[in-house]
């Protein structure tokens, strides 16, 4: 067997704020090998990007890491312990060396006065030994690849000219153009529309193959992930619900909020059929639930309702590592 | 006839390039020569690529983009306006009417604001009321109906969850009582369960209290499932509206139909069939010449590179702008 790309063991967050401790992310395990697509979902809040985030030490100054977290980045045969490295120095590996990421929110990840090419430019110098010239050539390639109409003139432009989308794709093509290993990707195609879409991830897919990157894809676009995971994790609340392979997960789904999210999709092929969300909402970060943190909305629990309530689930593991934290899941039904 | 709110009659809204050079200084032509109706208390969507001008339309038809040429006219029954030259007074009244829900609930939300006081802030700047209580009172029953209790109202933006941040969003846009909302991409940086909730609620203020929606999307999927009615922008341009059934039954653009192919599948054993689109993705600052789909259109000919394609109704209602429609259905 391969080593990883990367592991995350039994990472906990937390954030200091002035209402108290908020824990985003709880004793979260996963990994992903070279030229793997890794999906991750789940409902807004639960701690996907701050768990991106921790894979690149960008979480914000008021983070707080449990011992037990460790993060493990294996390249060229090397291991980095990821949440050691202090200095900026070491620190380039996992940003923008190794890992780039794109970011979920594209006007935020642009300075907003200096021009789109000058940034991608400056990224690409920082992390190799391009000279200005192929530098910029290489980021004006980059923005065609991504779909850019008339790179050569957006270049000179700046984010606030481009619209969402358009800074979407110049996002991705500066992520891609330093070639990293991992590249995340946080929400990368929500704000294109479905044929640009269909190109951006096919450029995705050519570089993993072409380039052997792996992917972590951070979406809440189902179809997304069918089309383009290997394996999937299923996150709320800071929790990993459910893992699996891409199959067991989206025609299988053994964790009651994944059935619940598959439900709540509509569906083009009945346009009369209701919208059916998960009842309820998301509990405070600031309140988690004992027992099982997605008791307070599940509507499966029925008889075992009280154990739920109490009882933190233990995880199940079954084939090809398909691992549930359910009470159902751990009495025997099928996982 | 329904009664129509709003209509844009040859609309386009141009925005200047810095002067690169020489001669005329290049415009992004953003939105060009649209005409829509939007009838009153309908759910309209509006789909298309990146970049084709929704948030333009959008926003002019909020009179928050210049109109360049062409004009918008709303009319609720009360008053009527033409949104290329109103008066201050007029303006003022209108911001009351027409509302914007923005793209994204993170940036939106001022984080030194109360919920509380993000939700009053619209009356207390256009001076809707004129007591703190009736303010108070407007704002509670507002957050009832958006489902935000007491409690939410006391706290801070940074604590709620990207669907309760949605729906505070709603509740500021719905606090001043108007007639026309434009939704702007507030359901794209949501989960699906979210999606779904914030759906229903936009689809239950719309029947309960009539308010005209229009809902900017890229999720064919989800407009499929909320609009009365869709229109599919490409470029600056509409290339085909229709009743949302009949666009599904009936597609006739070639643009719209790629759009359609192009929905990812759900069966992870069904990978890569999206219909590809071949070709140049021509900019909004040179567009091409004839049908602006030319250069990417699986169908073109001669003719569609030289001839601009007429916006015509096909049938009832369904309207499109392709030399071919009738062999393409
Ligand atoms: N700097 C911070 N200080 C305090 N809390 C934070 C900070 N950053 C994130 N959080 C909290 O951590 C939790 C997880 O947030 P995160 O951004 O990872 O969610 P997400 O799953 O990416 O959601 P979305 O789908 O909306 O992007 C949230 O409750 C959020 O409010
Ligand atoms: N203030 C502005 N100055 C210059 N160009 C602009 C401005 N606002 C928008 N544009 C340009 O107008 C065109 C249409 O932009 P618009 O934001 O309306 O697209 P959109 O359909 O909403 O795209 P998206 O789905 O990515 O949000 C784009 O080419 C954009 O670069
Ligand atoms: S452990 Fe209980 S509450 Fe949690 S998902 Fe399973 S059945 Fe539902
Ligand atoms: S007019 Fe021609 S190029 Fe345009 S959509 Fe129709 S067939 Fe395609
Ligand atoms: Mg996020
Ligand atoms: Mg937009």
């Amino acid at each position: 067997m391969t080593k990883p790309l990367i592991s995350v063991e039994n990472l906990t967050l937390s954030f200091k704020t002035d209402e108290g401790l908020v824990t985003a992310v709880n004793n979260v395990s996963f990994e992903i090998a070279p030229g793997e697509v890794l999906g991750l979902v789940g409902e807004s809040g639960s701690g996907k990007s701050v768990t991106a985030k921790a894979l690149m030490m960008l979480n914000a100054e008021n983070s707080v890491y449990s011992d037990t977290s460790k993060i493990t980045l294996n390249v060229d045969d090397r291991d980095h312990d990821v949440l050691s490295l202090r200095h900026p120095a070491e620190q380039k590996i996992v940003r923008g060396g190794a890992i780039s990421m794109i970011f979920q929110e594209p006007m935020a990840s642009f300075a907003p006065a200096i021009t789109i090419g000058e940034q991608m430019v400056e990224q690409l110098m920082i992390h190799s030994e391009m000279t200005r010239t192929e530098a910029r050539d290489v980021s004006v390639e980059m923005l065609t690849r991504v779909g850019i109409p008339e790179p050569a003139q957006r270049f000179g432009q700046y984010a606030f000219e481009f619209s969402g989308g358009m800074r979407q794709r110049a996002m991705i093509a500066m992520a891609l153009s330093t070639r990293p290993r991992l590249l995340i990707a946080d929400e990368p195609t929500t704000a294109l529309d479905v044929t640009i879409q269909a190109q951006v991830l096919d450029l995705m897919k050519d570089l993993v193959e072409e380039f052997h990157m792996s992917i972590l894809f951070i979406t809440h676009d189902l179809g997304v992930i069918a089309q383009t995971a290997d394996r999937v994790a299923v996150m709320y609340l800071g929790n990993l619900v459910e893992t699996g392979t891409v199959r067991q997960v989206i025609n299988s789904p053994a964790h009651p909020y994944t059935r619940g999210l598959l439900n709540s999709l509509p569906k083009l092929d009945d346009l009369e059929a209701p919208l059916t969300p998960v009842p309820g909402d998301i509990p405070s970060p600031l309140d988690r639930p004992s027992g099982c943190v997605f008791h307070t909305r599940c509507v499966e629990s029925g008889d075992i309702a009280e154990r739920c309530r109490t009882e933190i689930p233990i995880t199940t593991i079954g084939a090809d590592n398909h691992r549930v934290d359910c009470h159902l899941a751990s009495k025997g039904k099928p996982a | 006839m329904s009664d129509i709110l709003i209509r844009a009659n040859n609309l386009s809204v141009h925005f200047p390039l810095r002067g690169l050079g020489f001669g005329e200084r290049p415009v992004v032509r953003a939105v060009e020569g649209i005409n829509i109706e939007i009838e009153k208390g309908s759910f309209f969507g509006l789909v298309g690529e990146s970049g084709s001008g929704k948030t333009t339309l959008g926003r002019a038809m909020l009179k928050a983009a210049p109109i360049t040429h062409g004009e918008v006219i709303y009319s609720d029954g009360e008053v009527q306006y033409s949104l290329a030259d109103l008066q201050k007074d007029e303006l003022k009244d209108y911001r009351t009417r027409a509302q914007l829900i923005f793209q994204d609930p993170y940036a939106a939300l001022s984080p030194r604001m109360t919920v509380r006081d993000i939700i009053a802030e619209p009356l207390e700047v256009m001076k809707l009321t004129s007591s703190r209580e009736e303010t108070d009172a407007r704002v509670r029953e507002i957050a009832a109906l958006c489902r935000l209790n007491l409690e939410h109202l006391r706290r801070f933006p940074h604590a709620f969850s990207g669907g309760q941040r949605q729906r505070i969003s709603i509740a500021r846009a719905l606090v001043s009582g108007p007639r026309f909302i434009v939704a702007d991409e507030s359901v794209a940086a949501l989960d699906v369960s979210i999606q779904a909730d914030v759906l229903n609620l936009l689809n239950k203020i719309q029947r309960d209290s009539g308010i005209t929606f229009l809902f900017i999307s890229h999720d064919l999927s989800v407009i499929a499932h909320t609009c009365d009615f869709v229109a599919v922008m490409y470029l600056g341009q509409i290339v085909e509206s229709a009743p949302t059934r009949k666009l599904f039954a009936e597609t006739s653009h070639p643009y719209t139909k790629a759009l359609l192919s192009a929905i990812p599948s759900l069966d992870p054993d069904v990978r890569g069939n999206a219909q590809k689109l071949e070709g140049e993705i021509p900019s909004p600052i040179n567009p091409p010449p004839g049908c602006r789909f030319n250069t990417r259109c699986p169908h073109a000919q001669e003719r569609c590179r030289s001839e601009i394609p007429e916006w015509r109704e096909l049938s009832a209602g369904h309207h499109v702008a392709c030399h071919f429609a009738e062999e393409l259905s």
